[in-house]
């Protein structure tokens, strides 16, 4: 069994696979352990040649797109995944990549889209409360991403809103942009995000008006807006209300229109 | 009045519109100096308990309308409180509202105000503000009002992502009854126009650019289901008509609903939202699965069957086509399968040439099995031949109890899996 430490990014993942799949290590005889912030610890892994590490091994551009997204699921069984699939498709199956139900094949894809999931729902939920200072207006949200994509998001960020100042703080990273540069610095606790902005009213307003009484399907919003999301986002507390209310609103225009009526 | 007042009043007058997508804008954005980016596929920035999504902020103009539809909440006739913004109140609104990163951008519509020239100039004049004097390089989505000259038309085109006019009902006798202003050969006339110009734009758009050629997401249109007898036959006929002709990028379907102080010609009862999604699945059956709207219906059942899905229905009439092989049967052949969707279409083309398909691979790609099984062979597993005379087939693969499904299937529907 051969222990090996990395730092649990993509990066640090490829580093140490290269050099265990040039020193022939079967993916049986890894255990892969995470060293958050630490140098990869070379000590503790690589007796392989220094020259076998900079083979570059050729895989499949689907291969390393998936692996790049899957780096950044939460779960700490992604790296021994990543290295098996690698080893396969340099031992017989070059082209694993193509059959989507290999067990294997299927735990990236899925743990691509829950990336991918968790980086979309960043884009539609975050939402920014505007700070007034010396250097103008900074739009500052608090969010908490599923997995570690951050990264990932702030890029589409930075390009949306180009021209504004912002932050987006995370209990692991925060992001920020000046106008000019994209920057990244150690988590905060959600005390360190503003609490309100003053424009959350008229946003409340439209959210309570654009919903229809009259056709209520909870779990379609659920299915696509979960629980987990709601502490974070200023509309949610009307949810409970709105769902409350709506069946007396319908019936009382129901009501109003039958007695519009004129008796059969 | 103030502008929460009227926010109020004019996104509650909004409501009854189903469209909300934000997608089919090429990418783009606004740059250093501008604001906002659009991307291929739109973001559901919220979701109300309805089940709707919140992308775009959905408003009127004004409620103020000359116009006397019967289904519609703000005819002449209704009591409604009115409401009308300035330009430049929604203008502020749509940025600050995106700015905090609560929308995608705008889905702008009116009633009729003096004459349908000086409300689409209103609605231009927004758009062409938030463009022009702001770098708004967000989405935005303007109503067409089809009785306005064809210039000004062409330049809604000029300053929005997409552009739509509801026809709203399925036929000219429908709209001869609930809604006597409205031509049916108008409303596609214009269609036909837009179409034209869109097709220009696209020949010679350069990529990437800051801000729209010409309604570069197309057109969409809305119908209401529910409101007259229509049949379901008619409705998915006039929409594959809608999609076929001016080329229509979506048609929404939407279950009609009670409205405070509705006229007297109008049901007093909901359509089930049930109906409303079994339309929505067999849009996607027409537009992504080779479907033609003949297929859907029968002269003998012509609305689709509320408790089964349309693909599944589809099967049991033409039992003779199944069980398909996974391993050998085509493209066309796959997408016909109940329960199998687009998506795992294809990763079962991709994936036959060097795996055999068994029944684990399907489970593990979360197929249906049990809608699935009777219209498949893998190599291990081979169904006695669909007998005709299996009357029983269907209640053994149809769900039990229809809101049930409906939920199920909703997630589904959404994604365009069938």
């Amino acid at each position: 069994m051969r222990r090996t430490s990395i730092e649990p990014t993509f990066q640090g993942w490829r580093e140490a696979a290269r050099g265990l799949l040039a020193a022939g290590v079967e993916p049986r005889d890894v255990l892969w352990d995470e060293a958050e912030g630490e140098q990869p610890g070379l000590d503790l892994v690589d007796d392989a040649p220094a020259a076998a590490v900079q083979a570059t091994a050729r895989v499949p551009r689907a291969f390393m797109a998936l692996a790049e997204a899957a780096a950044c699921h939460s779960d700490a069984e992604r790296w021994a995944i990543l290295y098996r699939v690698l080893w396969r498709l340099k031992h017989g199956e070059p082209r694993l990549m193509e059959v989507a139900m290999d067990p294997d094949v299927h735990r990236m894809l899925a743990m691509e889209k829950a990336v991918r999931r968790d980086v979309h729902k960043t884009k539609a939920f975050v939402r920014f409360r505007a700070v007034e200072g010396e250097e103008g207006t900074h739009y500052v949200a608090w969010f908490e991403p599923e997995h570690h994509t951050l990264e990932r998001t702030a890029p589409f960020f930075a390009e949306r809103f180009a021209s504004m100042r912002w932050s987006i703080l995370t209990p692991r990273r925060c992001a920020h942009w000046d106008g000019s540069a994209l920057w990244f610095s150690e988590g905060v606790p959600r005390s360190a995000a503003p609490s309100a902005d003053a424009l959350e009213d008229l946003w409340r307003t439209y959210y309570a008006s654009i919903f229809n009484p009259a056709r209520m399907k909870p779990r379609a919003m659920k299915s696509e807006m979960p629980l987990k999301y709601w502490r974070n986002l200023p509309e949610a507390e009307l949810i409970q209300p709105l769902m409350r209310d709506a069946p007396a609103r319908v019936r009382r225009m129901i009501e109003e229109q039958s007695k519009a009526r004129p008796p059969e | 009045m103030e502008v929460a007042a009227k926010l109020s009043i004019l996104a509650d007058a909004a409501k009854y519109d189903a469209s909300c997508s934000s997608s089919g804008a090429k990418g783009r954005r606004g740059g250093a100096k501008g604001l906002g980016s659009t991307e291929g596929t739109g973001i559901c920035h919220s979701y109300t308990p309805d089940g709707r999504c919140v992308s775009l902020l959905k408003v009127l103009l004004t409620n103020y309308c000359i116009y006397d539809c019967q289904y519609c909440i703000n005819r002449r006739s209704s009591d409604v409180r009115r409401a009308r913004f300035k330009v430049d109140e929604l203008v502020a609104l749509v940025l600050d509202f995106y700015r905090r990163n609560y929308i995608e951008g705008l889905f702008l519509s009116s009633g009729i105000i003096r004459t349908p020239d000086y409300t689409m100039e209103q609605l231009i004049a927004v758009a062409k503000t938030l463009r022009r004097e702001h770098g708004f390089a967000g989405y935005i989505h303007l109503k067409t009002i089809p009785d306005a000259s064809p210039e000004l038309l062409d330049e809604a085109g000029r300053w929005a992502d997409r552009l739509s006019i509801n026809v709203e009902l399925p036929t000219q006798e429908n709209l001869d009854r609930l809604a006597p202003e409205k031509q049916l050969v108008q409303i596609t006339g214009a269609m036909g126009r837009m179409k034209e110009r869109i097709a220009e734009a696209k020949a010679d758009a350069a990529p990437r650019r800051t801000l729209p050629r010409f309604a570069p997401a197309g057109q969409s249109t809305q119908m209401i289901v529910g409101a007259t007898e229509a049949t379901d036959t008619t409705i998915l006929h006039t929409a594959s008509e809608l999609y076929r002709g001016p080329e229509l990028r979506r048609v929404y379907y939407s279950g009609f609903s009670p409205i405070p102080d509705a006229a007297a010609g109008l049901p007093l009862i909901a359509t089930p939202l049930v109906r409303e999604h079994r339309l929505y699945q067999a849009d996607w059956l027409m537009r992504f699965y080779g479907f033609e709207a003949r297929e859907l219906t029968t002269p003998k059942a012509p609305n689709l069957d509320l408790g089964l899905d349309p693909k599944t229905s589809w099967a049991l009439r033409n039992r003779e086509r199944f069980p398909v092989d996974l391993n050998l049967a085509d493209r066309e052949e796959l997408l016909r399968i109940p329960g199998l969707g687009t998506r795992n279409v294809k990763r079962i083309l991709a994936a036959r040439r060097w795996h055999r398909i068994r029944l684990a691979d399907l489970a593990r790609m979360r197929v249906p099995l049990k809608r699935a099984l009777p219209f498949i062979i893998t190599d291990d597993h081979r169904p006695r031949l669909l007998n005709p005379d299996a009357l029983d087939l269907r209640d053994r693969i149809a769900p039990k109890g229809s809101q049930t499904d409906l939920f199920e299937t909703a997630f589904a529907a959404l994604h365009g899996e069938l």
